[in-house]
């Protein structure tokens, strides 16, 4: 699972009000390299939880990522920056591990990549 | 004689281990969902501006239509219920992101992030109470209203469906309609039982002209291929248990059939061969409504 994922998933349970982000405990992290692609980095942007993407990437382990977001216009002229947000969002696999509800605590585990998503009878 | 998979089993049963190689191992399977795929790409009317989106694809099962989005160059995340056909998924490497899970519990996703959503025969099994705690209604009703939630503003969704009978069609269209979305179903070749395929095209918003439904296909006569010379071509996915074809109804308006109509019906019966009444003056003519 990648963070571009994370950072689109919330909590489903019944009676969670803000199940957004789910923290991340990491098990096993794996780089996959993926050719970049600007228009969809620049169109993603704006779509992207940055607080959330930021925490998350510093579990995976990743620390070049600016704690506030830049401006969307930094996007076309800085390519450093460009290279990091792919890296960070499209770059890291979370293979194992879970992600964990912010409000109940409850964990969905994440096994070869595939976050198990499904609740509980109780829990709908 | 093998029945509708959605009446067999749960789809989390159905589809395991060894459904789930054959169904991906069969190359007529394949081909089925792929083409399935590229309509339901098309329909998705995605603007023409190689941007890539971000797309979610239900019931991605194996990753057959999620292959089709890659290709596309869309990043897609792909949801299914079933273990092994995520697994199968995995082996061949896909390119979105997968998760387990049931879509009538809800999609999970955040407000407004998904710029379009496919689904490849998946949704009609949601119809089905498959444990005593299901319940259809609620089901249908918590999976539109997350789909209606995690689409972007103009966003559509395209859901190629199978289902059982028109109850289970208007069904799933009302639930779709009570979350918000606009739209319709389009139908390619509908005389054909065969390729007859049904789409569900929805919108987010107030219709307009970029929500206009598209045409579907062979309504116009062109490429209609009713193939009956395809021999052993069952598809094993569907089997429609009313084969009711949609008939041409006589469009009656306000003023009635017409002397035209019953001329024109008076000469077939002639041709057929019935004794019919000579067409006077007084053929057709309005009656005292007491007559």
């Amino acid at each position: 699972m990648r963070l571009l994922t994370h950072n689109m998933l919330s909590s489903n349970i019944k009676g969670v009000t803000n199940g957004f982000p789910l923290r991340i405990e990491v098990e096993k992290v794996v780089e996959k390299q993926v050719e970049i692609n600007h228009d969809f980095l620049m169109n993603i942007f704006p779509k992207i939880d940055w607080k959330a993407f930021f925490d998350a990437s510093r579990v995976m382990g990743y620390v070049e990522l600016p704690e506030e977001a830049p401006e969307p216009s930094v996007l076309e002229s800085d390519l450093e920056f460009l290279r990091k947000f792919h890296h960070a969002l499209l770059e890291l696999h979370l293979e194992e591990g879970a992600l964990v509800c912010p409000e109940t605590g409850r964990k969905f585990p994440v096994n070869k990549g595939i976050p198990n998503m499904l609740l509980h009878e109780d829990e709908v | 004689m093998s029945s509708r998979p959605e009446l067999q089993a749960p789809p989390e049963i159905f589809y395991d281990d060894t459904e789930a190689r054959k169904y991906t191992s069969s190359s007529r399977i394949a081909e089925i969902q792929t083409k399935l795929s590229e309509r339901a790409l098309e329909l998705l009317a995605l603007p023409d501006d190689g941007v890539p989106r971000l797309l979610l694809d239900i019931g991605c099962g194996s990753g057959l239509s999620g292959e089709t989005i890659t290709e596309n160059g869309h990043q897609w995340i792909g949801l299914d219920i079933s273990h092994s056909m995520l697994n199968v998924a995995l082996e061949k490497e896909v390119e979105g992101d997968l998760l387990l899970g049931d879509m009538g519990q809800g999609l999970g996703l955040r407000p407004g992030v998904i710029d379009g959503a496919i689904s490849i025969s998946a949704v009609q099994w949601l119809c089905n109470a498959d444990k005593s705690s299901h319940e259809p209604r609620l089901r249908l009703k918590a999976f539109f209203g997350s789909l209606y939630r995690c689409l972007a503003r103009g966003a559509r969704a395209v859901l190629q469906v199978y289902p059982e009978n028109l109850a289970q069609r208007e069904l799933i269209l009302s639930y779709a309609m009570r979350a918000g979305f606009a739209g319709g179903v389009v139908v390619d070749f509908p005389h054909s039982t065969k390729s007859r395929k049904e789409y569900l095209v929805l919108t987010c918003g107030p219709p307009s002209l970029s929500t206009a439904i598209p045409n579907g296909k062979g309504e116009d006569g062109e490429s209609c291929s009713d193939d009956e010379s395809s021999g052993e071509e069952e598809n094993r996915t569907v089997c429609i248990s009313d084969r009711h074809r949609p008939r041409k109804k006589q469009k009656i308006n306000k003023r009635g059939k017409g002397r035209e109509w019953v001329l024109r019906k008076k000469e077939q019966m002639r041709r057929k061969g019935n004794v019919v009444p000579p067409d006077t003056k007084y053929t057709a003519r309005k009656r005292k409504a007491r007559f």
